[in-house]
């Protein structure tokens, strides 16, 4: 209670203060895109009130992931605060390169994305997360579907990540099956880890789940760009991809005229900048203990005023 | 009256038999035909000659987004000029359901009027219920919206609410201007058909992509989605309902000198309008039905908050939110079929009472409207229904299923063990082993011998159009999930359709079921299936089951019931048993209303397959999502064109069949 009405003291303050700033810049709404998880709704509402203190006009839209690039290049759109390395690159990279939308740099936030198996596995096979453990205890990971071969989940098909491959050069013996959204994905954790029933499954972080569920990541050797493009390199000299999926910032990016028209909000976009573990825990706090959206980005805002105020300090 | 099984071993019987034989064997061993011959293009069709339709289909939706124009304007500011137009009224309603009016941009904006009070919009209904019919009428309505106050979706309900009420109206006049355009000229009608047809056939994800493009993002673009897939079957009920005005109202009309503008919309339309409300309810369900993949394009309410309850794992507030479109969707289907069969009583506003008196209900709504606006100012609960007096059973639905998973799933998991062995499995690799030009061939045949040599034509070209560019592997698996679901969905849902035609009380528990299963947003039972099925075909084939029963349970009760009267007297008279009755005469008397529920039940199957791609097939409504997530509009307007020639074949050779059927029980000539 007392953090939101310090937040609100705050916000009246800078909204006196940054109102004059913003005077000169256009008062046509900024529009800022929403997507379907919690993490990114996250982002941008914080953006989104840190842009509404400075004096910006506001609005919030609605858009699919990959398609709001369409918008992003026509001005429709204005700023998407969460492109993820690894599911986001094509199209960022194909959207940057018309001229049209412009990286506004990376978020502070690393995509993590890997093999992941909850805690209780560890009892049934004790080498984890040490991914040579993985075949020594294949079978308990296999169904009818798939025995003799373990079962791995993998993502959505759109999701990529050479898990085909890894299996054949790591010499796996796993056979993948994906999930057509990640709202299954989590179906079926949430499913076995109620019954204590073997899983081995795709997950990425920041997300609300591995906070839920207790677990780890499954240890494959490190990623290096050689792995995936060098046959010769690693474990397996024939094949690529005998490594574990790399890491990747989290960028965000703009339509090429947010700088012209809105200077200041430009800047502060480029300026935003949040950890992994402060994330995580604001998913958390909304996805797990029920809370609004508009109460944890308060409260973060209150207990990181100096770190915002930053970004739209001139 | 000959029984089923006395005509099988005709010429006839022989024929398919030797089809259905010769295509099982070729399907069995076409991996060792292909071997011993080296001919590989019999098992897949060779890449070389994949037609490049996809790229064409990609660069000209690219070159109407970017450059096509007319001179002075280009296509895409016609478009953006079109959804300005639907944005205006959408505001205004959504303005006055939720949001409230305002002046000014963004955060800037001042409140200058609060929405209507949940109060007065309760009451406006409830008023609107009583006024199409009865207060038993008005009590179910009011009892809906009151549901959507108490379990706390009423603003999210009041989005969705906004948006059916201009898709509804938009829908509804322009399905109503297609068929009068239809109904005057006959080549319209010829070239509209096959259009009705994609509209209806080809996934709503196919062509959300370009949509966006053309109409911008947002609520416009979720809008124009919905209403191209809602408007087809007001169009045809709209034909229909003008062809099928007596003769005699239109000679009054000819006798009292009408003009031919006259004619239509003082004489035509009006006598038309019960058959005319059959359509707008229509409209009302698809729209509803388009909720939750609208909100994926930015329509918000009950849709957006149904998928973000489920990517949260919420199943409690997966399930409430989605009964939410199921209650809405009982008050206004209700409520429109009501209207659709209200009677316009012939009534004369007496000069001498006031308007109270003339217009009782508009008056109480006025009233009820302006004292919960004063009133609101001093009472916030009569303004918004208060958050603490919500209720929710989110813990007690997640807790339910969490108990299922827990003690059932090995029971579960054996039941899926012996279906996947003994039917799914045989049944696919059948359908994947078939080598396309043969495929290509026994579709030709079959179409041939429904309906004839141009019939044969169509199944044939469409076919060969599928395996040219280059899905016959994913088609053939979308034929497999698709036809052993709609097995298992008959095999339930046409038993369940006699024992409704035989018992009343049968018939009402059946019916309400199948009502919410259809209404039900298939998404909040699909998160479900998935725990306890995990991903894959079983999990998708349960789904489509769940969805697609519906048509076959209606349209066996209708086809029962509808048997003539005399000829189940004659039978009795004669001395069979009620069993005898049913399967001697209802049965195969009812044989073509069977079929045609087996269309639907198809259409539905295949309309629900897009959807399974979410929880991980490997159809052609994968390949539809696929391109959505890239973007790619040829890749999904290709995939869903192949979806809606499955969905084309299956439809004209059922009815072809249904109708030959008919002309040979001597029910129709």
């Amino acid at each position: 209670m007392r953090l939101s009405t310090f937040a609100a003291a705050t916000c009246a303050g800078l909204a006196m203060a940054g109102g004059a700033f913003a005077q000169a810049e256009s008062q046509e709404p900024i529009k800022l895109t929403m997507h379907d998880w919690t993490g990114q709704l996250l982002t941008t509402t914080i953006m989104g009130k840190v842009l509404a203190e400075a004096g910006y006009n506001v609005e919030y839209v609605q858009a699919d992931y990959i398609a709001q690039f369409a918008g992003l290049k026509s001005g429709d759109l204005h700023v998407a605060m969460e492109i993820w390395e690894t599911t986001g690159r094509e199209a960022m990279d194909e959207a940057v390169g018309t001229g049209q939308v412009v990286n506004m740099g990376d978020t502070g936030m690393k995509a993590i994305e890997e093999w992941w198996y909850p805690a209780y596995m560890e009892e049934v096979c004790p080498g984890l997360p040490d991914w040579q453990a993985l075949n020594d205890c294949a079978r308990e990971f296999a169904t009818p579907e798939t025995a003799p071969m373990g079962r791995y989940l993998g993502g959505p098909v759109t999701w990529g990540g050479f898990d085909e491959e890894r299996i054949e050069a790591l010499g796996l013996d796993f056979e993948v099956v994906h999930a057509g959204t990640d709202a299954a994905l989590f179906a079926e954790l949430e499913s076995a880890y109620q019954r204590k029933a073997p899983i081995v499954l795709w997950i990425y972080a920041p997300h609300w789940a591995p906070t839920k569920y207790e677990g780890s990541f499954v240890a494959f050797p490190p990623y290096t760009p050689e792995c995936y493009e060098d046959p010769s390199v690693g474990i397996n000299p024939n094949l690529a991809y005998d490594c574990g999926k790399p890491t990747g910032p989290i960028w965000k990016v703009a339509w090429s005229g947010l700088a012209d028209t809105w200077p200041g909000a430009a800047k502060a976009v480029e300026a935003f900048t949040i950890g992994n573990e402060d994330m995580g825990a604001m998913v958390a706090a909304v996805d797990l203990e029920g809370k609004s959206l508009d109460e944890v980005s308060d409260a973060w805002l209150a207990e990181n005023s100096s770190v915002w105020q930053g970004w739209i300090a001139d | 009256m000959t029984g089923l099984r006395d005509h099988l071993p005709g010429r006839n019987g022989w024929f398919w038999l030797a089809l259905f034989a010769a295509t099982w064997l070729l399907s069995r061993y076409s991996w060792d035909i292909y071997k011993a011959y080296d001919a590989r293009w019999i098992i897949k069709y060779p890449s070389a000659y994949i037609l490049p339709v996809e790229a064409r289909i990609s660069a000209f939706m690219r070159w109407l987004v970017e450059d096509a124009g007319f001179g002075l304007f280009s296509f895409r500011d016609v478009t953006r000029f079109i959804s300005t137009l639907i944005e205006i009224p959408y505001d205004f309603m959504r303005d006055l359901l939720i949001d409230g009016f305002s002046s000014g941009l963004g955060n800037a904006a001042v409140q200058i009027a609060p929405p209507l009070s949940w109060i007065a919009i309760i009451v406006t209904l409830v008023a609107m219920g009583h006024y199409a019919r009865d207060w038993k009428l008005a009590a179910l309505i009011g009892a809906c919206f009151l549901y959507l106050a108490v379990f706390g979706q009423w603003n999210s309900a009041m989005v969705t609410l906004a948006s059916v009420l201009i898709a509804v109206p938009i829908g509804s006049v322009g399905g109503l201007l297609l068929g009068i355009m239809a109904y005057r000229s006959p080549l319209f009608e010829r070239l509209l058909r096959p259009l009705l047809d994609l509209m209806q056939t080809v996934p709503v994800f196919a062509y959300l992509v370009p949509i966006l493009f053309l109409f911008g993002f947002g609520p416009v673009a979720a809008l124009v989605a919905t209403i191209i897939y809602a408007m087809p079957p007001m169009v045809r009920v709209t034909i229909v309902a003008l062809h099928g005005v007596p003769n005699e109202t239109r000679d009054v009309g000819v006798m009292v000198g009408c003009t031919r503008r006259q004619m239509m919309w003082k004489v035509i339309v009006p006598s038309a309008a019960p058959t005319l409300m059959v359509g707008v309810n229509q409209v009302i369900m698809l729209s509803l039905n388009m909720v939750i993949i609208a909100s994926m394009i930015g329509a918000g309410g009950l849709g957006f908050d149904v998928l973000s309850a489920l990517r949260r794992l919420d199943i409690g507030g997966g399930i409430e939110a989605g009964l939410a479109i199921v209650v809405m969707a009982i008050a206004l289907d209700r409520l429109s079929q009501a209207f659709a069969s209200r009677n316009a009583q012939a009534y004369a506003p007496g000069r001498d009472r006031n308007l109270f008196q003339r217009h009782p209900w508009l008056a109480t709504v006025l009233l009820v409207m302006i004292c919960t606006y004063l009133l609101s100012h001093v009472s916030p609960v009569l303004q918004a229904y208060p958050d603490a007096a919500t209720v929710s059973t989110g813990a007690f639905w997640s807790d339910f299923m969490g108990y299922i998973n827990v003690h059932f799933f090995d029971v579960f998991e054996t039941i899926k063990g012996a279906l996947l062995s003994y039917l799914l499995l045989p049944v696919k690799r059948f359908f994947v082993g078939i080598p396309w030009p043969w495929g290509i061939m026994v579709m030709t045949l079959i179409g041939w011998r429904a309906g004839g040599l141009g019939l044969a034509a169509l199944t044939g070209t469409l076919t060969a159009l599928i395996a040219m560019v280059g899905l016959w592997d994913k088609a053939m698996i979308t034929v497999y999930l698709c036809g052993v679901s709609v097995l298992i969905a008959s095999a339930i849902g046409i038993p369940m359709g006699i024992m409704a035609a035989q018992n009343d009380t049968a018939n009402r528990v059946v019916g309400s079921f199948i009502d919410t299963l259809q209404t039900l947003p298939s998404f909040v039972y699909l998160i479900p299936v998935v725990m306890l099925f995990r991903v894959g075909d079983f999990s998708a084939m349960i789904a489509v089951v769940l969805y697609a029963m519906a048509p076959a349970v209606r349209y066996a009760a209708h086809g029962i019931r509808s048997v003539d009267p005399q000829l189940v007297e004659a039978g009795l008279v004669s001395g069979c048993t009620p069993r005898q009755v049913l399967w001697r005469i209802k049965l195969p008397m009812a044989i073509p209303e069977l079929l045609l529920g087996l269309n639907q039940t198809i259409m539905l199957a295949l309309s629900m397959l897009v959807i399974t791609a979410l929880v991980g097939t490997r159809d052609l409504g994968q390949e539809v999502y696929i391109a959505l997530t890239k973007a790619n509009s040829g890749q999904g307007i290709v995939a869903g064109l192949a979806v809606a020639f499955i969905a084309i074949v299956a439809d004209r050779i059922l009815s072809a069949t249904a109708s030959r059927m008919r002309r040979k029980m001597g029910l129709e000539q």
